[in-house]
C-alpha cells in the first residue's frame, strides 16, 4: 500500500476520488437546495435535519470539510510539482493546440471556486455554527427558507455566485470526467461517461445559477 | 584457401551447426565474469548479442551514436522477418528457405552460415513472442504470416508496417534487463574511432563521446562489430543520417578484410527523389507488392503526357499499361526478387516510359487490388448487388488495414492520395549484402575482432531476399555470435582485465587525435555535405543500378581525387570539444570516401552480373544477369594496403555440396 | 518562400541560452522541415558560423531522435507526424517559426535544440521487460493463442518510439503517457502477467524519481503523440498500478 501514499499516482488518486466525493456532495447540496425554489416546507425540513442530525454534524460535515481541504491542498501541490517539472519554459507554447482551456486551467477555476467557498462558508456555515453553538439560541425549524433567501437580496452577492458557478462548471467539465480516467476507467463505457460527466457539468452549476436568480428576483416580501 | 579460412565443420549439411556447438570450447560460467566484451552498434545483432553474452555472464559495454540504443536504424525495417515455420502448412522447411536464400543470393553466399540461418530462424519467432513482441495474429490468436518477394511460400511474420521496430526494442528490453542487473553498461552518444590491436589480437577501441568530445579507451577481451550497412556511400539512401561504414573501415584498416563491397540492394520500392535538397529517401514495404501492380504506360507519348501533366495514371485504359514485371516474369509477376524489379524499373525509365517530372517513377496501382478485396468482403458481409462505390470504399478500408500507416506516411511526403491514384516509386540503395569477411564463427581477420548483422557479409551473397535482414541480425545476435565468441574466448580465461595503458592504446588515441585535428584544419571551402553529395551522384551513377568498365575506372579516378580535395579543403566549423555534428559527419565521409573507391574496384574486378550487381558487358540478350560461375564463383576479400586502389584481392571459393548451380530465373 | 526563423541556441548544456533570429530564402513545399535546417546550417557554415544541432536520424518518422518544439508544439502543427515528416508546404511565406528543444526538467539540454532524454532509458530498464534468457529455448511461438484484440492493441501500444513529444506537450512535463504504453504491451500479453506487479509500481518509481511531472488527463500528449498512443493506456497502468498496490 505504501506506493499509493508517496507515488504521482497516488497523488492522483486522491485528487480524484475526492473529486468525485465532492460530486456526490454537490448533487445531494443541489437536491435540497432545489426544494427551496419547489417546495419551501421541504426545504426547512431537510436542512433542519441537516443541521441537527448528529450523524451528519459530527461525521459527515469533517469529512466533507476534509475531502474539500484535501483536494484544495493536493491541487495546489500537484500545481507547485508540475510547474517544476517543466523547469525552464516555451518562449511559444500553444497550448491551445492539443488540449481545451479547462483542462489546462484548472488551478484558476478551482481557486475561484475556493474563494467562493470562502465567501459560501462565511455566509451559510459561519451563520449556522454562530446561531448553534456561539449565540447557542434555540432551534428553529422554519428559519432556513428565508434565511437562504435574504442572502441573495443583494445585487452583488448574486453575481459572485452565479460567476462562481459557472467556473465551477468549467471546473468540473474537465475534472468530473477525468477522475474516471484516473481510476483506471477507459473503456466503451467511456463516451457514454463522458456525455453523462458533461451534462452533469452544465445542469448542475446551471441549477445553481437558476436558483440564486430566483430567489434575488423573488424575494420575501413582509 | 590461403587466408582465407572460412572453418566451415565438416560433415552433413544439417549437422554442420549442432556439430559445431558440440565441439567448440566453452567458457565456464564463474570465469565468464572475468572477460570483457565491446560491441559497437546497437541494432539487431549488436542489440541482441549484448543481450545474450551478458546473460551469459560476460560483462558488456555496448556503444551507440544514438542517444539511446532503441534508436539504431534496424527500427526502420518495416515488412517483416523469415521463419520456416511452416504454419501455413505450404510446404515450408529450413532446406527450403536455405535453398531460397541462396537462389536469391544468386549463388555468392556461403552454404553452411544459411543454412545455420535458416536453422535459427524458428527459434528467434519463439524467443521474440516469448519476450513480448506483438507479431500480427490471425483472429483464431495465432500468428500471422504474409509473403514476400523471391519465394513461393508465406513464411514472413510481420507487425504492421513496423517489425523492425518491435524487434528491435524486443532487444533493447532484453538488454536493458541486462543494464539493471549491471551486466551491461551502455555507451549512448559515443562512436567508436578506432579499433585497438594487441599482439596481434583486438583488445580495445578508442571511442568519442559524442557530447563532451572526450576521446575515450576501452578494452576488452573482444570487439564485435554490429554497425550495419554502409548505404551511405551513396548520399541518398534509406539508411538513416548517421548510419556510416566507420567502426568496420576502421577494423580494415587494422586487417580486417573486407567482402563484396560492390554487392550492393537497391530497393524498389521507394518514393522518387523530389528534389536537389533531398537528404535522405524513403522506402515503401515491399509487402506493398503484394497486393500493388507495378505498370507504366504502354506509349511513349502517354507517358510524356503525364509527366507535362496533361494525362492522369487514372485516364489511361487497362489495355494502355504496361504491367511490365507480369509481363515479364510470368511466374512470380511482382513478387520478382528486389534486383530484377528494380533493374526493371530502370530499365523502363531509360527507354522513357518514366512517368514523374524527372522521368524517373513508375507506378505501384493499388486499385485492382482494391476491387477485389471490396468484392470479397461485399460477398462475406451479404451485401447484395453492391454497386462500384460501395466496393470501393469497401476495398479501401482492407487495404488501410493492411497499409494504413504506408499510405499515410506516402500521402505526407508526396501529397498524393494513394487510394485515388497509383502510387509513383523508383528503385534507391537500400542494403550492402557486402560487408566485412567473415569466417564461420563470425569472426574477421582480426582474431577477436567480431562482426554480426549488416556489417558482416556472410548470409545473403549478391542480393538479400525480403525479411531476411532482421533474421539474420537476430539470429547472428541472439543465436551464433555469443556460442562462437566462447570457442575464442576460453582462452582468454587467464587473461585478467585488459589494460588500456598500453603502448597500442597509446598510439590508436595518438591517431585519432591526429585525424580529428586534420579533419579540423581544412582551408574551408567546403562543407562536409558538399563532399558526401558529390560522392554519393559518382556513386549513383557509376556505381549504381548498371555498372560498366569505362563508368567504374571513372568512377575510381573521380573518388580518389574528391577524397584528395576534401581532406586539403573541407570546413568543419566550431571545436572538436564538446558536440559537434560536422565533425561527426566529416569522419564518417572520410571513410566512404575511402569505402567508395575500393567499391568500384571490387566492381570493376568482378566481371559478371549477378544478384544486385550488373555489369552492362554482362547480360543476355534479353537484358538478363549474365552469371560467370566458372570463373566468379567466389568472395571478394580485400586486404587493406593503404590507398584503396592498392588493396589486395583474396579470394574465398564458394562450395555448393547441396544446391546445384543454375541459372536463376524468375519466368 | 522566405522564412523567418527564431531558433534557441545554446552552447552546452551548462552555458545560459538565447533566441537568435535568421532568415532564410528559396524554400520548397516538398522539403522536410528537416531539410529546411540543413539548407540553415549550410548557410550558416558558409557565413564561417557554427551551424544549428538538433538530434535526427533515419528522417522517416520511427526512430524517435527528432525532438523539436515548433511554434509551441511537439513535431509541429501537423497531427501524426515527427518533425522529420513535417513538410514545409504546411507553412507559408512570410512566417515565422519560433523553434525551441523540447523543455522538461528530466530532459535537459545538450546543445541548442538537443535534449538528453536519457530518463526514458531508466524508466524502461526499471523494468519494462519479459524475464526471459535469450537461448531460443522458448515454447513454441503458436503454444499461447493470444486475442487478436488484445494483439493489436499490444501493438498499438508497443508502437511509441520513445520521442518525448507526450512530455514536450504537457503542461507539467509529464511521461505517463511513455511509461504506460510499455506497462500496457506488456500487461495485454500473457508473457508480460507473471512480472506484472513489480514492472509497474518499479517504472512508475523510476518516473518519479526522474522529476517528471503529474498527469492532469490534459490529453495534450495523445494529440501531439506521432504513433497515436491513446490515453487508453494511461488508464490500464492506472488499473495495474492499483492492483499491484493493493497485491503488495
Amino acid at each position: 500500500m505504501s506506493g499509493l501514499i508517496k507515488s504521482s499516482l497516488a497523488r492522483k488518486v486522491v485528487m480524484a476520488l475526492s473529486g468525485l466525493f465532492l460530486v456526490v456532495f454537490l448533487t445531494q447540496h443541489f437536491v435540497i437546495n432545489f426544494t427551496s425554489v419547489i417546495a419551501p416546507e421541504t426545504f426547512n425540513e431537510w436542512s433542519h435535519f441537516m443541521g441537527y442530525n448528529p450523524l451528519v454534524q459530527f461525521v459527515l460535515q469533517p469529512i466533507l470539510i476534509g475531502g474539500v481541504v484535501i483536494h484544495f491542498i493536493m491541487g495546489f501541490v500537484l500545481e507547485i510539482q508540475n510547474k517544476k517539472a517543466r523547469g525552464i519554459g516555451y518562449a511559444k507554447y500553444n497550448g491551445g493546440a492539443n488540449a481545451p482551456w479547462t483542462s489546462r486551467n484548472m488551478i484558476i477555476t478551482g481557486a475561484v471556486v475556493l474563494a467562493f467557498l470562502g465567501l459560501h462558508f462565511y455566509d451559510f456555515w459561519v451563520h449556522e455554527m454562530d446561531y448553534k453553538y456561539v449565540s447557542g439560541l434555540a432551534e428553529d425549524p422554519t428559519r432556513y427558507h428565508e434565511e437562504t433567501v435574504e442572502k441573495f437580496a443583494p445585487f452583488w452577492r448574486t453575481v459572485i455566485y452565479v460567476i462562481s458557478f459557472v467556473l465551477l462548471s468549467m471546473h468540473l467539465w474537465h475534472g468530473f470526467n477525468s477522475s474516471f480516467q484516473t481510476m483506471g476507467v477507459n473503456n466503451k463505457y467511456s463516451p457514454a461517461i463522458k456525455t453523462i460527466t458533461k451534462l452533469f457539468s452544465v445542469i448542475i452549476p446551471l441549477g445553481f445559477i437558476f436558483i440564486a436568480l430566483y430567489h434575488h428576483l423573488n424575494p420575501i416580501t413582509h | 584457401m590461403g587466408v582465407l579460412e572460412s572453418k566451415v565443420p565438416s560433415g552433413p549439411l544439417a549437422e554442420k551447426w549442432d556439430k559445431h556447438k558440440n565441439e567448440i570450447n566453452l567458457v565456464n560460467p564463474a570465469n565468464k565474469r572475468n572477460i570483457d566484451v565491446i560491441i559497437v552498434g546497437t541494432g539487431l545483432a549488436g542489440g541482441a548479442a549484448a543481450a545474450t553474452l551478458a546473460e551469459l555472464g560476460y560483462n558488456v559495454k555496448t556503444f551507440c551514436y544514438q542517444d539511446s540504443p532503441r534508436r539504431a536504424h534496424s527500427i526502420a525495417a518495416q515488412g517483416g522477418i523469415n521463419a520456416a515455420k511452416n504454419y501455413q502448412g505450404d510446404g515450408d522447411s529450413a532446406y527450403r528457405l536455405f535453398y531460397d536464400t541462396i537462389k536469391g543470393g544468386d549463388y555468392r553466399s556461403r552454404e553452411a552460415n544459411v543454412y545455420r540461418l535458416a536453422q535459427e530462424s524458428v527459434n528467434i519467432i519463439d524467443q521474440c513472442v516469448a519476450q513480448g513482441v506483438p507479431f500480427a495474429r490471425e483472429y483464431g490468436g495465432l500468428l500471422d504470416n504474409r509473403s514476400f518477394g523471391g519465394v513461393l511460400v508465406s513464411r514472413t511474420f510481420y507487425a504492421k508496417g513496423q517489425t523492425g521496430q518491435q524487434l528491435l526494442l524486443g532487444a533493447y528490453s532484453a538488454m536493458n534487463r541486462q543494464i539493471n542487473r549491471g551486466k551491461i553498461k551502455a555507451y549512448n552518444r559515443h562512436e567508436m574511432l578506432d579499433l585497438v590491436l594487441v599482439d596481434g589480437k583486438a583488445r580495445g577501441i578508442i571511442a568519442r563521446d559524442l557530447v563532451s568530445g572526450e576521446i575515450q579507451r576501452h578494452s576488452a577481451h573482444a570487439v564485435v562489430l554490429a554497425t550495419g550497412g554502409y548505404g551511405n556511400v551513396f548520399f541518398l539512401s534509406t539508411n538513416a543520417m548517421g548510419s556510416n561504414v566507420m567502426a568496420s573501415w576502421r577494423a580494415h584498416r587494422r586487417g580486417a578484410f573486407f567482402a563484396n563491397p560492390c554487392f550492393t540492394q537497391i530497393h524498389p520500392t521507394c518514393i522518387p527523389v523530389s528534389g536537389e535538397h533531398q537528404s535522405k529517401l524513403t522506402l515503401m514495404s515491399e509487402s506493398l507488392r503484394n497486393d500493388g501492380r507495378i505498370w507504366v504506360p504502354k506509349k511513349k507519348e502517354d507517358a510524356v503526357a503525364i509527366r507535362e501533366g496533361r494525362l492522369k495514371p487514372t485516364e489511361l485504359a487497362e489495355e494502355d499499361r504496361d504491367y511490365y514485371l507480369e509481363r515479364r516474369y510470368p511466374a512470380f509477376g511482382n513478387l520478382v526478387p528486389r534486383d530484377v524489379a528494380s533493374r526493371a524499373a530502370k530499365e523502363r525509365c531509360d527507354a522513357g516510359f518514366g512517368v514523374n517530372k524527372t522521368g524517373e517513377a513508375v507506378y505501384l496501382d493499388f486499385s485492382a487490388a482494391i476491387m477485389r478485396y471490396g468484392k470479397e468482403k461485399a460477398l462475406t458481409s451479404g451485401i447484395k448487388n453492391p454497386d462500384e462505390a460501395t466496393i470501393k470504399k469497401l476495398g479501401e478500408e482492407i487495404i488501410e488495414a493492411k497499409y494504413g500507416n504506408l499510405f499515410q506516411m506516402y500521402e505526407k511526403i508526396v501529397d498524393q492520395n494513394p487510394y485515388k491514384t497509383p502510387m509513383m516509386i523508383y528503385p534507391a540503395v537500400h542494403y550492402t549484402m557486402g560487408g566485412l569477411w567473415v569466417d564461420y564463427n563470425l569472426q574477421t581477420t582480426i582474431p577477436g575482432c567480431y562482426s554480426a548483422g549488416e556489417a558482416n557479409f556472410s548470409d545473403h551473397g549478391a542480393n538479400r531476399l525480403g525479411a531476411s535482414a532482421l533474421m539474420q541480425g537476430l539470429a547472428d545476435g541472439y543465436f551464433v555470435l555469443p556460442y562462437t565468441i566462447g570457442d575464442y574466448l576460453s582462452d582468454d580465461i587467464r587473461t585478467g582485465p585488459i589494460s588500456t595503458e598500453s603502448s597500442e592504446f597509446e598510439q590508436a588515441e595518438k591517431d585519432v587525435q591526429e585525424r580529428i585535428s586534420k579533419l579540423m584544419s581544412g582551408s574551408g571551402q567546403n562543407s562536409v555535405d558538399y563532399y558526401h553529395k558529390k560522392l554519393g551522384k559518382i556513386m549513383w551513377n557509376k556505381c549504381g543500378m548498371a555498372r560498366n568498365e569505362q563508368g567504374l575506372k571513372e568512377a575510381i579516378n573521380e573518388i580518389s581525387e574528391l577524397r584528395k580535395d576534401f581532406w586539403e579543403n573541407v570546413k568543419v566549423p566550431g571545436s572538436s570539444e564538446g558536440k559537434n555534428q560536422e565533425l561527426e559527419k566529416a569522419g564518417r565521409v572520410a571513410d566512404f570516401l575511402e569505402l567508395g573507391e575500393l567499391f568500384a574496384k571490387d566492381a570493376l574486378t568482378r566481371n559478371e552480373s549477378c544478384g544486385g550487381h550488373f555489369r552492362e558487358e554482362y547480360q543476355t540478350p534479353e537484358g538478363e544477369a549474365l552469371r560467370d560461375d566458372e570463373n566468379f564463383k567466389f568472395v571478394s576479400a580485400w586486404e587493406y594496403k593503404g590507398e584503396p586502389k592498392d588493396a589486395v584481392l583474396h579470394k574465398e571459393d564458394l562450395v555448393y555440396e547441396n544446391i546445384e548451380l543454375k541459372t536463376r530465373s524468375y519466368k | 518562400m522566405k522564412l523567418f526563423l527564431k531558433i534557441w541556441r545554446q552552447a552546452n548544456a551548462n552555458s545560459k541560452g538565447k533566441f537568435t533570429e535568421y532568415t532564410l530564402d528559396g524554400i520548397e513545399g516538398d522539403m522536410s522541415f528537416l531539410e529546411m535546417l540543413d539548407i540553415l546550417n549550410e548557410d550558416l557554415i558558409a557565413k564561417s558560423e557554427e551551424p544549428v544541432e538538433f538530434d535526427h536520424d533515419c528522417r522517416e518518422g520511427i526512430c524517435g531522435m527528432c525532438s523539436l518544439q515548433i511554434n509551441g508544439e511537439p513535431h509541429g502543427p501537423d497531427r501524426g507526424v515527427t518533425t522529420c515528416q513535417l513538410h514545409m508546404r504546411r507553412f507559408s511565406d512570410g512566417d515565422t517559426i519560433v523553434i525551441e528543444p523540447f523543455r522538461a526538467k528530466a530532459f535537459p539540454v545538450i546543445k541548442d535544440l538537443i535534449v538528453d532524454r536519457s530518463a526514458f532509458d531508466r524508466i524502461q530498464q526499471a523494468g519494462g521487460y519479459v524475464s526471459v534468457n535469450t537461448s531460443g529455448n522458448t515454447i513454441d511461438a503458436n503454444a499461447i493463442p493470444i486475442e487478436k484484440e488484445n494483439a493489436d492493441n499490444a501493438f498499438n501500444a508497443a508502437a511509441c518510439i520513445g520521442c518525448g513529444a507526450c512530455v514536450a506537450a504537457c503542461k507539467n512535463a509529464s511521461a505517463m503517457l511513455f511509461t504506460s504504453a510499455k506497462v500496457s504491451q506488456y500487461a495485454l500479453l500473457p508473457q508480460g502477467q507473471v512480472e506484472a506487479t513489480d514492472r509497474v509500481m518499479s517504472m512508475v518509481k523510476q518516473m518519479d524519481l526522474e522529476g517528471f511531472g503529474n498527469c492532469t488527463n490534459t490529453g495534450a500528449c495523445e494529440v501531439e503523440c506521432p504513433k497515436g498512443i491513446s490515453l487508453e493506456n494511461i488508464a490500464r497502468m492506472n488499473r495495474e498500478y492499483y492492483a499491484a498496490s493493493i497485491k503488495g
